[in-house]
C-alpha cells in the first residue's frame, strides 16, 4: 500500500505537477494563437516572440522594482511588473496591425499573405528583443522558492516521496484559471465579446448586422497580447527566459493550438494540457516508479525512459501529425471562436 | 415608392449583369421577383442593397438617395437583407443570434423586439437556448428573418427564402412573411418558387436574361397566359 503511494506521489511530483504548469503556459500561449486564427483568419508565426516581448518588458520593470527595493514577498516581484508587460505587448500588437496588418485587410489579401507578414514580424520583434535584453538566460523570479517542498511533505506526511509544488507552479496554475474564465466570461457574456464570436462564425452576416470588423480586430489583438504576456512571464518565473527558447515554443503550442482545433478556445486549453502531459510523461524515467510497484525481482534496471527528454518537441510533432491524419478539424471542431 | 431603384445597369466586375432595371417596392407591401435561373433576380435585389457596383441609374430609400451608400450603412438606414445561404450565425444561440441582429440599436427596447419576433415565430422560443446551426432547415430561415428583423427595418429584402424547406414549411413562412408585411414593413423577395410566390404577392416583377420583362400586380401575373406558359409551367 505504501508503495503504491509512494509511486503515486512519484507521478505527482514529476508528471502532474510539471504537466499541468507546462500545459496551462501552453494554453494560454495557444489561445491567443487560437482567437487570431478564428477572427483574423491566419495563423500568427510572431505569437511566441510577442509572448518574448511581453516577458522582456516584464523583467526590466522588476529588475527596477527589486532595485527600488519593492517587494510583495514570497510573491514574485514579477508580478507587479506584470500589467505593464502587458500593456506595453497591447501597444506593441495595436502598433504592428496599424502599421502591417490593416493595409492587408484593406486590400483584403489571402490569409497566406497574412501569414507571411507575421513571419516578417516574427523576426522583427525577435530582433527587437535581442536588442533590448540581448540572447542570454536571465532570470528574473524572486520570493519564496516553494509553495510547499519536498522536505516539507515528506516530514508532514512521512512518505519516502516527497511532493513539491514550487511558487511559480502555484502562480501558473492559479493565473490560467482566472485568465481562462475572465477571457470565457468575455466572450459568452459581454455584447462585444458575443460581437467577436459572431464575427468569427460568419463574417458577412456580423457586417450586415452592424458589427464593425476594426473595433473586433483591436479586441482580439488586446486579448492575444494580454494572453500571450501572461504565458510569457509565467512561462519565465517558471524556468527562466531566454529568446531562443522563447523561439521555440512556438512548435507545442501551435501544436496546442491545431490539435485542440483551430479557432477554439476550449480546444486550444485541452491541446495544450495533451502535449504537456504527453511531452513530460513519455521523456520521464519510470525507473523509479516500477521500482516501487515491481516486485524487487523483477525491478527495472535501465531508466524506463521512452524518449530522452532532447527529443521533446519530437512529442508534440508526433501529435500533431497523428491528429492532422485522423481528426484533421481537431478534438473540437475548429474554424469559429 | 419607399424604395426605388430606377435604370440600373451594374454586374460585380467587368460585365453588366443587370440592364436598365427598374424595382420598387412600398410599405406594407409584398413584392416578389421571378424569372428563370440566372436571369440576375438575386443580382438585382443586390443591387437594391449596395453590394454590387453599379454602372448607371439611381436607389433612392424615403426619397433620399442611397445609390453609393455600403450595405452597413443601408442597414443604418433601415434597410434588413437575408441572404440566400450563410444567413445565420451557426455555432451560437438562437438568443445570440437575434442580440447580434440588433447589435446596431443602442436603446434598451431590444428585448420587446425580441419578444415580437418569437411571437412571430413561436418555435423559435422553444429552441431559444439551441445553437442555430443545429436547427431544422425552416427554423434556420426563421431564425436569419427574425436576426434581419431585430434592427427594426422599414425594408426587408429576402433572397430565396423557401430555398431548401419543404412545400409546408414554405407556406407556414409565405404566411410569416405576409404577417411581416402587414406591420407596414415593406417586403421585397427573391424566389425560385414563383406561383406560390405570386400568390401572397401584392405586386410582382418577371425578369428574364437580366431586363425587365414583366411587371404587375400578382394576381394579373398569375392570370398571364404568356407569364403561365413561360415562367409558371402552364
Amino acid at each position: 500500500m505504501m508503495d503504491i503511494l509512494n509511486a503515486l506521489i512519484i507521478l505527482g511530483n514529476y508528471i502532474i505537477i510539471p504537466a499541468l504548469t507546462y500545459g496551462s503556459q501552453l494554453a494560454l500561449g495557444a489561445l491567443g494563437v487560437t482567437l487570431i486564427y478564428g477572427i483574423l483568419r491566419f495563423s500568427n508565426f510572431a505569437h511566441t516572440e510577442l509572448m518574448a516581448f511581453g516577458t522582456t518588458i516584464t523583467i526590466f520593470l522588476t529588475w527596477a522594482l527589486q532595485n527600488a527595493g519593492v517587494s510583495i514577498a514570497p510573491l514574485p516581484t514579477a508580478l507587479i511588473a506584470l500589467p505593464f508587460g502587458i500593456l506595453a505587448t497591447v501597444t506593441l500588437v495595436l502598433a504592428t496591425d496599424h502599421l502591417t496588418f490593416r493595409h492587408y485587410r484593406k486590400v483584403k489579401a489571402k490569409p497566406l499573405t497574412f501569414m507571411i507578414v507575421s513571419i516578417g514580424l516574427m523576426f522583427f520583434i525577435g530582433g527587437l528583443v535581442r536588442l533590448i535584453i540581448g540572447s542570454k538566460d536571465q532570470i528574473f523570479s524572486d520570493g519564496a522558492r516553494f509553495i510547499f517542498s519536498a522536505r516539507a511533505f515528506k516530514k508532514f506526511t512521512g512518505f519516502d516521496e516527497g511532493l513539491a509544488l514550487k511558487t511559480s507552479q502555484g502562480i501558473t496554475i492559479i493565473i490560467t484559471i482566472i485568465a481562462v474564465t475572465a477571457l470565457f466570461a468575455f466572450l459568452n457574456r459581454t455584447r462585444i465579446g458575443t460581437a467577436m464570436r459572431a464575427y468569427s462564425d460568419n463574417e458577412n452576416l456580423a457586417l450586415l448586422s452592424g458589427i464593425n470588423p476594426e473595433r473586433v480586430v483591436m479586441i482580439t489583438w488586446m486579448l492575444t497580447a494580454v494572453l500571450a504576456t501572461l504565458a510569457g512571464v509565467l512561462y519565465g518565473l517558471d524556468k527562466s527566459f531566454k529568446p531562443f527558447i522563447y523561439m521555440q515554443l512556438l512548435l507545442p503550442i501551435f501544436a496546442s493550438a491545431i490539435v485542440g482545433g483551430l479557432g477554439s478556445p476550449l480546444g486550444a486549453i485541452a491541446g495544450g494540457y495533451l502535449i504537456a502531459f504527453s511531452e513530460v510523461a513519455i521523456t520521464f524515467a519510470y525507473k523509479k516508479f516500477f521500482g516501487y510497484l515491481l516486485p524487487d525481482a523483477l525491478a527495472p534496471e535501465s531508466l524506463w525512459q521512452i524518449l530522452n527528454t532532447e527529443y521533446k518537441f519530437a512529442v508534440s510533432f508526433v501529435i500533431l501529425v497523428i491528429v492532422l491524419l485522423i481528426r484533421p478539424q481537431g478534438i473540437f471542431k475548429g474554424k469559429s471562436i | 415608392m419607399y424604395l426605388d431603384g430606377k435604370d440600373i445597369t451594374g454586374g460585380y466586375g467587368g460585365s453588366d449583369i443587370i440592364e436598365a432595371m427598374n424595382l420598387s417596392v412600398d410599405q406594407g407591401e409584398t413584392v416578389v421577383i421571378v424569372g428563370p435561373n440566372g436571369c440576375g433576380k438575386s443580382t438585382s435585389m443586390k443591387a437594391l442593397f449596395g453590394m454590387l457596383q453599379i454602372r448607371t441609374g439611381q436607389v433612392s430609400l424615403a426619397g433620399a438617395d442611397i445609390t453609393h451608400l455600403s450595405p452597413q450603412d443601408r442597414v443604418q438606414k433601415g434597410m434588413g437583407f437575408v441572404p440566400q445561404t450563410q444567413n445565420i450565425f451557426g455555432g451560437m444561440t438562437v438568443a445570440e443570434n437575434l442580440e447580434m441582429g440588433a447589435f446596431i440599436r443602442d436603446d434598451s427596447d431590444i428585448a420587446a423586439t425580441i419578444e415580437e419576433v418569437l411571437e412571430l415565430f413561436p418555435v423559435l422560443r422553444q429552441k431559444y437556448r439551441q445553437a442555430a446551426g443545429e436547427l431544422s432547415g425552416g427554423q434556420r430561415q426563421q431564425v436569419a428573418v427574425g436576426r434581419a428583423l431585430m434592427t427594426r427595418p422599414k425594408v426587408l429584402l429576402l433572397d430565396e427564402p423557401s430555398a431548401g424547406v419543404s412545400p409546408q414549411v414554405m407556406d407556414e413562412l409565405f404566411d410569416r412573411i405576409i404577417d411581416i408585411t402587414a406591420t407596414g414593413i415593406a417586403v421585397l423577395m427573391v424566389e425560385q418558387n414563383a406561383r406560390q410566390a405570386l400568390e401572397i404577392a401584392d405586386r410582382g416583377y418577371v425578369l428574364v436574361g437580366g431586363r425587365n420583362r414583366f411587371h404587375d400586380t400578382g394576381a394579373a401575373l398569375l392570370a398571364d397566359a404568356e407569364v403561365r406558359k413561360s415562367f409558371l409551367g402552364g
